[in-house]
């Protein structure tokens, strides 16, 4: 689904250079659920813009559901943001003057979907995430977990390929977190690419593999299963 | 273009910002509300001052008598140019003329008078083609005609002000009016777009004046139209007459003081030209208030796309291509100036409207006016100034990076 070879990413502001990342091979299968990990300043949220296609990359190749994503135009980019990728964000990034159903739709308006046919799924979708009640309410009626679900609703509504999720459950509490990531697990077990960026260990935990960055280059890929045969190990040494 | 969830975002954002949306727009609406006033005052003027021409034909010449202020050829300066009715003859016979009258005044005012009613009116010697000249229309009854000056007949046509004052609701064709003490029969009454003035006035044969009036042969004024010739055309007529008049009379031909030549198509062009350039500086004026309007709404959704700079990168990530980021800026600029735009149009053809109404009988001003074409052009300059105003700021909202999304503010 996400294969990237030798990726590099330099920022240049001024006559400063910023080199983040500094050359990643990384293999993402259809169906997998991934933690991105590292401190700040690893390079994680530059890796996941590049993935999300927000962002470009200076040297390397990058392939998405078997298309080389090269140099493109703004307006192609955007194609296969709508049609292959859904976005969470850590300040859920709603839109505050529209309510809750014109925001879970709004990815269909860019897809042309009929405004009677987006609305409709729009109210599915919600009712799905049990935010029906909440339909006609604006962003800032809502609590800080449902309008993350609603931020979810938003992501899977155009049935993305792929959710990708920056530090998901950053402006939540840890219940509520928690839920959140039983949410992504459904939504995985739907068949869709889940990849998360945190730096909360037990929100890595729940994801399938934990990819580890630091400066710029990939420390450590960690499958759960070893993780914890790995951690077990520890605790009878 | 007609797309409801478009209307509506510019209807949501505009809703949130409507301080700053109505003073944008006010300045819109202020420059256009600024164009058509000028223009139309401008028209106002321009038709004002057509008015006062339409008294007359505009492509009369009139020659009038003076003194000579030179010597010329053995007679001293001083000399009074006295026209003769062999004069009329002489100009009727010179080319690319179409009607001729002489005038004549009676000195003295003669009280003329119907039955009971009296009263002053202006008495006018001419011949028939005076009524060209003076741009009459008949409303009963005929103007002079040729029989009428052959045969000195004592005929009068009178204007429609002189019927009213005299004949009340009486029929007056066919009646005798008294001149002094001699007796007219009224043959016609005339209308004249010229104003009450001229239409105070009452019009008579001028070979029966010079008879009645003792004038022997003498003219005043020879007046003459020149069909539709330029204004080189007529300065050419106006030279030859001054020539031809000079060796006629013996006056040096560049006395200017011996013959004064009025000639109104030069200033009738005058006007015209004068009225044009007017247009123009008032367009320049007006596209200048404009263009101040233009920038105004341009500096505001300037704002607008910084504000908005977050919200565009969300909208981008979720698919937004930059033409739908462009066509919703400009959409809202075009909006924003057509709408105020409209209103200062509206407004500004109210006041005119207004002035026109309570400013009857004014000189050198009627009917301010702004035409359907003005009209047309007006909004049109607004809705391409909108595009304008937005085109900058929708430029850079396109640009707006999607990863602007993701950071945190």
């Amino acid at each position: 689904m996400i294969r990237l070879e030798g990726i590099h990413k330099t920022y240049i502001t001024g006559t400063n250079e910023l080199h983040v990342l500094k050359g990643i091979d990384l293999h993402i299968e259809k169906g997998e659920m991934v933690s991105i990990m590292g401190s700040s300043g690893s390079g994680k949220s530059t890796l996941l813009n590049i993935i999300g296609i927000l962002d470009n990359y200076d040297k390397g190749k990058y392939w998405l559901d078997g298309d080389l994503i090269g140099k493109m135009s703004e307006t192609k980019a955007a194609q296969y943001r709508n049609r292959l990728i859904g976005f969470v964000f850590q300040s859920f990034n709603l839109i505050s003057f529209k309510n809750a159903v014109e925001n879970v739709a709004l990815p269909l308006y860019y897809k042309k979907v009929s405004r009677k046919k987006r609305n409709k799924l729009a109210l599915e979708y919600l009712d799905k995430l049990g935010l029906k009640e909440w339909a006609t309410h604006l962003p800032n009626e809502l609590s800080g977990g449902q309008k993350q679900r609603l931020a979810i609703a938003r992501a899977l509504i155009a049935e993305p390929k792929i959710i990708l999720a920056d530090e998901p459950t950053g402006a939540l509490d840890s219940k509520t977190s928690l839920e959140m990531m039983d949410l992504f697990k459904e939504i995985n077990d739907m068949g869709i690419t889940v990849i998360i960026v945190t730096h909360e260990r037990d929100i890595a935990a729940k994801t399938g593999k934990i990819i580890r960055l630091k400066d710029g280059i990939i420390d450590s890929i960690m499958d759960n299963g070893e993780r914890k045969k790995w951690l077990a190990d520890q605790v009878m040494a | 273009m007609f797309d409801i969830d478009k209307w509506q975002e510019i209807y949501s954002t505009i809703g949130k910002n409507k301080l700053r949306t109505f003073l944008t727009g006010f300045s819109v609406a202020w420059g256009i509300f600024m164009l058509i006033i000028l223009l139309g005052s401008g028209y106002g003027l321009e038709n004002g001052v057509r008015k006062e021409f339409e008294g007359d034909a505009t492509n009369t010449i009139s020659i009038n008598q003076g003194v000579t202020s030179k010597a010329y050829r053995g007679y001293k300066p001083g000399r009074f140019i006295q026209f003769k009715n062999d004069d009329y003859d002489f100009v009727k016979s010179m080319k690319d003329i179409d009607h001729v009258s002489a005038r004549t005044r009676v000195r003295g005012t003669s009280i003329i008078s119907y039955k009971n009613e009296y009263g002053t009116f202006d008495m006018m010697c001419v011949h028939p083609d005076y009524r060209y000249i003076e741009n009459l229309t008949m409303i009963s009854g005929r103007y002079l005609n040729d029989v009428d000056v052959e045969q000195r007949r004592k005929v009068v046509s009178i204007g429609r002000l002189v019927k009213d004052a005299l004949f009340k609701k009486e029929e007056p064709l066919g009646k005798y009016i008294k001149i002094g003490s001699i007796p007219f029969k009224v043959v016609g009454v005339f209308d004249d777009p010229g104003g009450d003035r001229d239409l105070s006035r009452i019009y008579i044969p001028i070979s029966t004046a010079q008879m009645v009036f003792n004038r022997g042969n003498d003219i005043d004024r020879l007046s003459i139209t020149v069909g539709d010739a330029t204004v080189e055309q007529s300065e050419a007529i106006v030279d030859k007459i001054r020539n031809d008049f000079s060796k006629k009379h013996h006056f040096d031909p560049e006395d200017k003081r011996a013959i004064f030549i009025w000639n109104n198509v030069e200033e009738y062009q005058k006007f015209m030209r004068l009225f044009a350039n007017i247009r123009l500086f008032i367009w320049v004026i007006g596209i200048g208030t404009i263009i101040a309007g233009i920038v105004g709404v341009s500096n505001i959704m300037m704002i607008v796309v910084k504000e908005r700079t977050k919200e565009i990168g969300i909208r981008k990530a979720l698919g937004a291509s930059p033409e739908s980021v462009i066509s919703l800026i400009m959409q809202e600029s075009i909006l924003i100036t057509a709408f105020a735009g409209y209103i200062g149009l509206v407004l500004g053809v109210g006041l005119l409207e207004l002035v026109s109404k309570n400013l009857q009988g004014v000189d050198y001003f009627a009917n301010p006016e702004i035409n359907i074409n003005v009209a047309i052009l007006a909004t049109l300059v607004l809705i391409v100034s909108g595009a304008v105003a937005g085109f900058v700021p929708a430029k850079k909202a396109a640009s707006v990076k999607p990863v602007i999304a993701l950071r945190d503010e």
